[in-house]
């Protein structure tokens, strides 16, 4: 039995013998994990919009104070910090969130892990409502009285814990709620995907046999679900602060501000590995596919995920080095953050190493991938400076540090993103995307990326400091020279927006007008691949659902005849 | 189909191509997925008690005093009965799940209705104690301590209400016969998580 063979054709799209479900219960109330992921992606993308707006917003005022800028007008000084608070919000919980563990964690792992669904598709549906009710709790937020909040997406207390200090009542209290109902969201679907993982695997499907996306996003899920309890722990008692009037965190009656620091970074490092973890595991999956080369070290690199992510629990005290804790505590936390560069090293290592000698195909979605190693390599080597408590005296809340982050957190964000939503689209809308369009998107993005950042280096050094509104109130920093090199940021970010119109041409065109997708574009190994293109409801056909004989990963087998060896196919 | 042999790839010896395996045999489930889930929550809950209690041991250690002067004391000795009440709710959950895998579905009612019982009449004690501490000048907005002792306490009963609904909710399915072993383990779970915190939480805000 060849199952590979005898699902590349056609079945019916109904293969559960269900009744044809409704365009509401198909579109707009799924159960179908595919439909849900593709739910939270559309989603994401909305407010991938909104955060690109908001950063466009207030890098024109800071390149051109004052001006009122096309499609916003005259920025004020309330409005730029609830725009930059808002732009970091939206990317970190409302993009980076949804799309690279909700969308494709939605999307992939069952259809990798040889399942019809995920195991609890309720849980599932009611996941994204709750994420959509975040949506409009924030979207509120930024249109009540006093307008967003704007005591930056860390919402450190004292500015955020009093309305009379920020100035927006409504909206922070409306913040921290979306904030908090985005995570139960997550929680929802996070204990939906370890479930499926672990219960629901093809028969035959070992440990090491499942595909590294998918080892990838469990890993991230279980570091969101062991972290996010005392933040929101803490999210609670600041609400109470805010709208009760307790003083958790009011110095005037005693209590620490800090103490908010250390809830909100204890979960908020390791958010950033539970960001990164799954962009990871997309690059492995691509760069493997299009170097049609075994992944170098499978075990190893699985083994630097688990210690990354053990070890950013134990990194989140380096964001208060200047925030009066103890010197020995930023001894440790030195130490800790240092030692993680050493697994994530590693893995981006193990990456270059499946790399070499293999037969590379410079694909749209091998480009982003590519880009990604680099572009993080950069984030992760600025990190160092960061993490050295000496250093990280000076750096501390400079434009350096702006730069560093967005090194990571782009590459995660964007890149990885892109890299999977090239590499999975004919997979997700059985047509193909345009490869030409792909490319210009690529360096249409790729280039002026950095002309954002490495000029925000080295403002930063100079002494910039991050949270200014105009920098002609503070001369000794606004020399022409650093001015210069902000517009140069502005502009590229402007270039970098209008690229990004070629990406949603091509997707959206691409979804109704590109060429009919093949089951196997990429001749992949695995599961996914082997379910037609777009996979009918229940994925495989029941009567026939995959069995695995072998790992993700056997590419250019020697003595085959095809230099890919799908998961199920018994020889 | 244009194969690529990569040289380096090849390194590893060549697997035999003309075996022909066996297919798999599906695998037995080791956790079922109603447990599965309940553990991955229960380790967030049992995260978010673990921050609610480190806030409230750092501002305790950086108080002067603690409990400030002027303020209520806790009831730690009528809480302490409390605490065996709530244990002995527990306990009583733990024979209804024994009786209803053992004997069968029926013999767990008794059981699981005193179990209730018992949550329920710890809820019910912690209301009486919390309306005589508020009686006394113990609030929210008064003290740190006092907001500390209803955000943590009041976060537990909020649990134990809620895992109580979820009893008397599979109680009913028990009733019609509809309650299956893996759910019940479940919510059983969920149940031992309320009740085994509550000792812990006594401990550190009650003494």
């Amino acid at each position: 039995m060849s199952e590979a063979h005898q699902i590349d054709g056609h079945h019916g799209h109904d293969a559960h013998g269900h009744h044809e479900p409704t365009f509401l219960e198909k579109y707009i109330f799924p159960l179908d994990h595919k439909y849900i992921g593709m739910q939270y992606m559309l989603t994401g993308m909305v407010m991938a919009l909104f955060g690109g707006f908001f950063a466009y917003s207030f890098r024109m005022q800071l390149a051109f104070p004052g001006i009122s800028v096309p499609g916003f007008g005259i920025v004020s000084p309330t409005e730029y910090n609830a725009l930059v608070t808002n732009h970091g919000s939206v990317m970190i919980f409302w993009v980076a969130m949804p799309v690279l563990i909700a969308a494709f964690g939605n999307f992939l792992i069952p259809l990798m892990i040889g399942a019809d669904d995920m195991v609890f598709p309720k849980l599932n549906r009611l996941s994204y409502q709750v994420f959509l009710l975040s949506c409009i709790v924030l979207g509120i937020s930024w249109i009540v009285p006093g307008g967003g909040f704007g005591g930056a997406w860390t919402s450190y207390p004292p500015l955020s814990a009093n309305g009379d200090y920020s100035m927006t009542p409504l909206g922070s209290s409306l913040w921290l709620t979306a904030v908090a109902l985005e995570f139960a969201a997550f929680l929802i679907g996070g204990i939906n995907f370890i479930t499926t993982a672990m219960n629901s695997r093809a028969p035959g499907m070992k440990a090491k046999d499942v595909p590294m996306t998918v080892w990838m996003i469990c890993i991230a899920s279980i570091m969101f679900m062991a972290s996010v309890g005392p933040l929101i722990a803490g999210a609670i008692m600041l609400l109470f602060d805010q709208q009760l009037g307790t003083g958790f965190f009011d110095w005037k009656r005693g209590s620490d501000p800090v103490l908010w620091q250390h809830l909100f970074w204890f979960f908020g490092h390791p958010e950033v590995y539970v960001v990164l973890l799954p962009a990871t595991g997309f690059v492995a999956e691509i760069i493997t596919v299009f170097a049609r080369k075994k992944l170098f070290g499978y075990q190893t690199i699985l083994y630097t995920a688990i210690g990354t992510g053990a070890l950013s629990f134990f990194v989140w005290a380096h964001h208060q080095f200047v925030a009066g804790i103890d010197p020995r505590m930023a001894n440790i936390f030195t130490i800790t953050t240092v030692l993680i560069s050493i697994p994530i090293a590693e893995m981006m290592f193990l990456y270059i190493a499946t790399l070499y000698g293999g037969s590379i195909r410079f694909q749209t979605p091998m480009l982003w991938a590519l880009g990604f190693i680099f572009e993080f390599l950069i984030g992760g080597v600025t990190g160092i400076f960061l993490g050295a408590s000496g250093a990280d005296i000076y750096f501390h809340d400079t434009y350096f540090v702006v730069a560093h982050f967005h090194y990571t957190f782009f590459p995660i964000a964007f890149i990885g993103t892109f890299a999977a939503a090239t590499y999975w689209f004919p997979k997700m809308f059985g047509r193909m995307m345009n490869e030409t369009l792909g490319r210009i998107h690529f360096w249409g993005t790729i280039i002026p990326v950095n002309f954002i950042f490495i000029p925000l280096f080295i403002t930063g050094a100079a002494g910039q400091h991050r949270r200014i509104y105009n920098y002609n109130h503070f001369p000794d920093v606004s020399t022409p020279d650093l001015q210069t090199l902000n517009i140069v940021a502005t502009v590229s970010l402007v270039i970098l927006l209008c690229f990004q119109t070629v990406f949603l041409f091509n997707f959206f065109w691409s979804m109704w007008r590109g060429p009919k997708a093949p089951a196997n574009p990429w001749k992949a190994n695995t599961l996914e691949w082997q379910a037609p293109s777009p996979p009918p409801h229940g994925n495989f056909p029941p009567d026939n659902m995959p069995v695995v004989y072998r790992g993700p990963y056997e590419y250019s087998v020697p003595g085959r005849e095809d230099d890919y060896w799908p998961q199920n196919q018994p020889n | 189909m244009g194969a690529t042999m990569s040289g380096s790839g090849s390194r590893r010896e060549s697997p035999d191509l003309r075996v022909v395996h066996p297919p798999p045999q599906a695998r037995r489930k080791a956790v079922p997925n109603e447990v599965l889930g309940m553990m991955m929550f229960i380790l967030t809950e049992l995260m978010l008690f673990s921050g609610f209690i480190s806030a409230f041991t750092i501002s305790k250690a950086q108080a002067p005093a603690w409990p400030p002067p002027g303020q209520p004391r806790l009831p730690v000795e009528a809480t302490a009965i409390n605490t065996a009440i709530l244990l002995a709710s527990g306990a009583m959950l733990w024979y209804a799940g024994r009786r209803f895998d053992k004997v069968g579905p029926a013999a767990a009612r008794v059981p699981l209705a005193t179990a209730v019982a018992l949550g329920l009449g710890f809820v019910t004690f912690q209301g009486v104690e919390w309306a005589r501490l508020l009686g006394e000048g113990l609030t929210m907005v008064g003290s740190t301590y006092g907001a500390f002792f209803f955000l943590i306490i009041g976060f537990h009963g909020l649990h134990v209400m809620a895992g109580a609904t979820a009893l008397i909710w599979q109680g009913t399915s028990l009733w019609r016969e509809k309650l299956t072993s893996d759910g019940f383990w479940a919510g059983r779970l969920f149940w031992y998580f309320v009740v085994l915190v509550w000792p812990a939480l006594y401990w550190k805000v009650y003494l």
